[in-house]
């Protein structure tokens, strides 16, 4: 069945007919072309669809659209600059070279974006702890600790 | 896209519990971790589900007068683990809670999804069970207080009745924390993303002077059929001193009231002895967080 | 800028930006669904499907069934056409079979409006099967009376025998057998090792869409060798080559996995069929599991006999190898394997090899990262290590005394070793470990530790770069000068996240002085425009590719030199090119900018003048080389639940000059993350009665987690290897190979205990403690 739901994504204010059937990486995807949430599991194990919805990281294939009404979610498509400059977390990616096939790349710096809004300043081991949702399977996470060191590092 | 046939979503109790009485072969969905990867696997399909993830009675967790603490089904991991009251007097189940699948994951499942369920892996259960927890089930004509020990009756079987009830409290007893140590092991091959192999919860209290154990409560998930408590080991190990007949005792025991099965994800062997070694090392560090020495 | 510096990924922008294109990106919104039926049991024959039902669903376009496609065997192996008889490609696929060959072969294929609709049809759809009994394993496959292919009655697909005299190979046709004694000789009885099949996991599962335009028939694929790929889909769905175009985007990912012919032959014949719509066939995380390839399992018997010097005499070799249902690369993959026996330590009185690939109910086995040698350095590794504490001998002292020197003649491939930093590595690594130190401080700790063990262990490697002289090695390079003194580049070398575009715009920087930032390297291949080149494999694009870059680069800086010397009437032999400006060499003194040229010439109002400058080149590799390596582990095992907790990997590689150290060091850490999974969680499960995938999914399958990897360190012996285009050699498969080994050897170190068997996982590792005692009172 189609539903209006009405939700803000990257911030601005969607309304959109949907399939209630949908999950939100398929809305995000196939509705509003914000290609930047992949696809790996569709089971909320390897987190590449990984978006933040009200400001937390959450799994979006296993995340049904009708929930995310009055939400406010952000892609990476939504975290650059107003002038178009990179943010930290990605500046970082790119710098350390924290980047190979980039397939988990986005879902992982917005998990490295979640981390940035908390304020906190993290361990090495305890951002282990934290990006663990994410499977990579270039990099070893390496370059990736490197970048969120650099950025949200203690 | 799920095979849904309709979303219906409730936003109390009560609406909840006339939409299942309401809707035949309805299905609960709270965080949708394990509903939508059953409909993923084909094994529920053109469902009717009852979203309760808007029910604010059923989030939050809360200290009552009388010290017991109310956890509200709907609370995901993540709030549980780092919610005050928690990190406080029952930290055993906020690190239960911290070792659930992802961070993302723990974002968004909930506690009672987790216990509803009914998998004998359930990382929280453990714990509950360790900690006696009172579970509140509501239908639309009546609400009963049952202890989790008499929740789970089969792999991934319940006493819920599935067209009318709802679990709705968690109530950890201050009696069941109150001067207790405790500490839960979860053994999965990997440390993130992982079902546990097993998993053991231990809860106990001390003598005044901190040399014998008086009280002692041992959870396991994945050792049987259902999670599962060991009251026999449990009556032999009140009383004891700490020493090392201590722990002879509990890996000698506990065998008897174990059933661990040989699967593809695990043998027999390996859980044997994992049953064994973590019974030992979660007593063991139980034992120190109530203040003993060991 | 150019080779040897630490410049950012090409490509690094449209990556943090999620902007980056892949497949299932590019697909339409109109595309239909394809979703394929794949049988339910592991041997057997399709009697008869029944669609009627599935028919009427709601979304169906279409269903075609095994009794519906072309009789046209095709291959699936990407590797260039041979024009050498002996080395032809295994055709033994169809499109969808009749004759079912594992747990999970693709029988029919629904086509809908979505994912949905054809996965509720395909529910629908009614199989009778004949069954089979499942031979899952070469011993049970071999001589079955039961043949999975017609062409291959013994289900034995190929075999490599030989003895190695005096630097020459006598090859033989030997038996299939499996008891331990080499070539059936008493003298030679062999250590049996078994490693299980694994998956590839690249984080973008496989998928592809293909749609027609007019007569020509478009395939997007994520896939390494876009122009084998184009031969294969085009002779399984019977069109010309030049009819069939093949676009490959980005890649999520591919680790060899990619390098085979998937569903691309299904989508196009499907698309054919519905005269030319769009039809998507998108894997689940549980078909990439399964219906891809995985890493060959391998049964291995290794003989190694010292004498009091420890120097090896005899080595013997017999590697049976399960290579699945279809036949892929043949013998390829498991020749590379038993040849590699008797490289790395190549002395030896008696050098016997057997080898065979066996058909078998499972899935087909294919290319992953390393190619055969991660599971013989396994083996071959465990075994100097065992052999050293049998005789008390230093493991790194023994291997020194053995290992392949410079100037070692290749008895198989017959090339020279030019470059060989070894040595090195392992004396870097023996110092970096602090190697003499703690082998003696951990065997003190575990006198008194019981539980926890320490220990420290190491293993080595070599690998050949290309495929050179087995196969061609060749691969073109088209340069195009724009009028601001940027170029673009086209190669066939396909990116899948090693980051090849970025060191070919090193590569081309380093010869023309146009810096990376205006050197646009296409990373789309589309097969209508791009030059050929064999693709992604073997770590051989920095290598092979990499001449044509340089010999482009080269024939485009004579050719601006060239224009700018007509220009300033100068003679071409006065001028060069420095920061993007053409030169005279002796006086510094500046003529103009590569773009005036680009600028003049293509513009200039003269027939004689006028041209749009660009260069092409194929470059032909006539060479092979050798990249080595070492790894050495500090780690601990908490025996009674069997975990094994690595503090640290140190891995050490010799790749010849190192072209980007940045990307280069990220090779090294993902090589060694997989293999820590490799060696302590991934093997993939099947039921042993039915064949049946039991954990096909990222929960159960256990691929490392952040949490699971050490820190690691990596460090680069740069040797120059004069064959390479700047003196490099192969990198992105490397340093995987000597983890697993390593890892063990520091457990045997901990605990006294040899594992021959991976994973070495919990379960694994608690049997065999309980067996040796470790875990007292582990079965009352």
């Amino acid at each position: 069945m189609i539903k209006v739901i009405r939700m803000t994504v990257n911030g601005k204010l969607e309304e959109l007919g949907i399939d209630e059937r949908e999950c939100l990486t398929d809305t995000l995807r196939n509705r509003l072309g914000l290609l930047s949430v992949k696809k790996g599991c569709e089971a909320g194990e390897c987190g590449a669809c990984t978006v933040l919805i009200d400001g937390k990281a959450k799994n979006s294939c296993v995340y049904l659209t009708v929930w995310a009404e009055n939400k406010e979610i952000i892609t990476v498509e939504g975290i650059r600059g107003k002038s178009g400059n990179l943010h930290p977390v990605q500046q970082a990616f790119v710098d350390e070279a924290a980047i190979q096939c980039g397939f988990c790349t986005p879902g992982l710096i917005l998990t490295g974006v979640e981390l940035v809004n908390s304020g906190k300043k993290y361990t090495r081991e305890e951002l282990r702890t934290l990006i663990s949702g994410h499977l990579c399977r270039c990099t070893g996470y390496e370059n990736i600790l490197h970048a969120l060191e650099k950025v949200v590092g203690k | 896209m799920y095979d849904i046939k309709t979303v219906l979503k409730a936003t109390s109790v009560q609406e909840a519990l006339k939409l299942l009485g309401d809707n035949e072969d309805a299905t609960i969905i709270d965080g949708g971790t394990d509903v939508l990867i059953r409909m993923k696997e084909r094994k529920l399909k053109n469902a009717t589900l009852i979203s309760i993830q808007d029910i604010g009675e059923l989030y939050g967790v809360t200290i009552l007068e009388n010290g017991d603490i109310l956890i509200g089904p709907g609370t995901n991991f993540t709030d549980i683990e780092e919610n005050s009251i928690i990190q406080k007097h029952i930290p055993v189940l906020g690190y239960a809670c911290s070792q659930v699948g992802s961070p993302q994951i723990r974002n968004i499942a909930t506690i009672g999804g987790n216990i509803c369920n009914g998998a004998v892996s359930a990382d929280s259960v453990p714990s509950l069970l360790a900690l006696d927890a009172i579970l509140e089930i509501s239908s639309p004509d009546d609400t009963r207080l049952i202890p989790i020990r008499q929740f789970h009756t089969g792999p991934g079987k319940t006493i819920l009745k599935k067209q009318k009830e709802l679990l709705t409290k968690i109530i950890i007893p201050k009696d069941s924390y109150e001067n207790h140590g405790a500490n839960y092991i979860k053994f999965g091959q990997r440390n993130a993303m992982e079902i546990s192999t097993l998993g053991c919860a231990v809860n106990l209290s001390l003598s005044d002077d901190k040399k014998t154990i008086e009280d002692y409560r041992i959870a396991f998930g994945v050792a049987s059929s259902t999670p599962i408590r060991c009251p026999f080991l449990e009556e032999k190990v009140r009383g004891m001193d700490i020493g090392e007949e201590l722990f002879k005792t509990i890996r000698r025991e506990v065998l008897h009231e174990v059933n661990p099965r040989d699967s593809w994800r695990a043998s027999k062997e390996l859980r044997i002895q994992l049953i064994k070694e973590l019974s030992r090392r979660a007593t063991k560090q139980a034992i120190l967080n109530a203040g003993g020495t060991v | 800028m150019g080779v040897g510096k630490s410049i950012n990924r090409v490509d690094a922008i449209e990556k943090v930006t999620g902007t980056a294109k892949y497949v299932e990106d590019m697909l339409p919104s109109n595309a239909l669904i394809a979703k394929v039926l794949h049988s339910t049991i592991a041997n057997g024959i399709v009697k008869s499907i029944n669609i009627e039902e599935a028919l009427k669903m709601p979304g169906v376009e279409t269903i075609l069934t095994c009794f519906d496609v072309p009789d046209v065997l095709y291959a699936t192996s990407g590797h260039p056409l041979s024009l050498d008889p002996n080395h032809p490609d295994v055709k033994d696929k169809l499109i969808l079979s009749k004759r079912v060959r594992y747990y999970g072969d693709d029988i029919a294929a629904v086509v809908a409006d979505n994912a949905l609709n054809a996965q509720k049809a395909l529910e629908k759809i009614v199989v009778e099967y004949e069954e089979y009994e499942p031979l899952l394993t070469p011993q049970a496959a071999i001589n079955n009376k039961i043949s999975l292919h017609e062409q291959c009655p013994s289900n034995e697909l190929s075999r490599m025998d030989f003895e190695i005299k005096d630097g020459e190979v006598d090859f033989y046709k030997g038996k299939f057998s499996d008891d331990p004694y080499i070539a059936g000789r008493e003298d030679l009885k062999g250590t049996y090792f078994s490693v299980p099949p694994v998956h590839a996991c690249h984080i973008e599962n496989n998928s592809c869409f293909a749609y027609m335009e007019g007569k020509k028939m478009i395939v997007v694929t994520c896939n390494q060798v876009p122009h084998t790929l184009r031969r294969n889909v085009a002779e399984a769905i019977e069109m010309p080559i030049g009819d069939v175009k093949i676009i490959k985007p980005y890649l999520g990912g591919g680790f060899g996995n990619k390098q085979d012919t998937m569903y691309e032959p299904v989508a196009a014949f499907l698309s054919k069929k519905l005269g030319g719509r769009c039809v998507a066939i998108l894997l689940t995380r549980e078909e990439t599991f399964v219906n891809t390839r995985t890493r060959h399992g391998m049964d291995i018997y290794a003989s190694v006999e010292v004498d009091e010097n420890g120097k090896i005499k005899r080595k013997g070799l017999k590697l049976n190898s399960n290579g699945g249902s279809y036949g892929t690369h043949r013998h390829s993959i498991t020749a590379y394997a038993v040849t590699n026996f008797f490289e790395l330590y190549p002395s030896g009185e008696i050098q016997i090899g057997e080898s065979s690939t066996a058909y078998t109910n499972l899935p087909s086995a294919g290319a992953l990262r390393g190619y055969g040698i991660p599971q013989i350095d396994f083996a071959m590794e465990s075994q100097m290590d065992d052999i050293a504490m049998e005789k008390g001998w230093d493991p790194i002292d023994f291997r020194k005394k053995n290992i392949m020197k410079l100037g070692f003649r290749d008895p198989f491939d017959k090339f020279y070793v030019k470059s060989n930093g070894l040595e090195e590595c392992i004396d870097k690594g023996r110092e970096l470990i602090d190697w003499d130190k703690k082998r003696k401080e951990y065997d003190q700790f575990n006198k008194t530790s019981k539980d926890i063990k320490k220990g420290v262990g190491m293993a080595i490697f070599c690998y050949k770069t290309g495929v050179y002289p087995i196969q061609l090695e060749n691969a073109a390079c088209r340069m195009v000068l724009n009028e601001d003194g940027s170029i673009q580049v086209q190669i066939g070398a396909t990116e899948l996240g090693q980051g090849s575009d970025t060191v070919f715009a090193q590569m081309a920087s380093e010869i023309l002085t146009i810096p990376e930032s205006k050197i646009h390297v296409i990373s789309t291949q589309d097969t209508d425009i791009t030059p050929y080149d064999s693709g992604a494999y073997a770590s051989r694009q920095s290598y092979v590719t990499g001449g044509a870059v340089k010999k482009t680069a080269l024939l485009m800086k004579e050719k601006i030199i060239g224009k700018a010397a007509a220009i300033a009437k100068i003679s071409i032999d006065d001028l060069t090119i420095e920061n993007e400006n053409i030169i005279i060499g002796k006086t510094k003194e500046i003529i103009c900018s590569i773009g005036n040229v680009a600028t003049l010439i293509n513009f200039i109002n003269d027939s004689s003048q006028t041209e749009h400058i660009t260069a092409e080149t194929t470059y032909t590799c006539l060479s092979n080389c050798f990249a080595f390596g070492a790894s050495f582990v500090d780690l601990e095992v908490d025996v009674p639940i069997g975990k094994i907790k690595i503090s640290k990997i140190i891995s050490l590689n010799d790749s010849g000059k190192i072209l980007n150290p940045q990307l280069a060091r990220g090779q090294v850490h993902g090589g060694v993350a997989m293999a820590v999974g490799y060696a302590i969680g991934e093997q993939l499960l099947f039921d042993s009665k039915t064949g049946k995938p039991l954990n096909n999914n990222l929960l159960d399958y256990k691929i490392p987690t952040s949490m699971d990897i050490p820190e690691m360190e990596s460090h680069f012996v740069e040797t120059y290897e004069p064959t390479g285009p700047y003196g490099n050699k192969a990198l992105g498969e490397p340093p995987l190979i000597p983890q697993a080994p390593a890892i063990r050897n520091a457990v045997l170190h901990a605990t006294g205990v040899s594992i021959y068997k991976l994973p070495m996982s919990p379960q694994n590792l608690v049997h065999e403690f309980i067996k040796a005692g470790l875990i007292e009172d582990g079965r009352e």
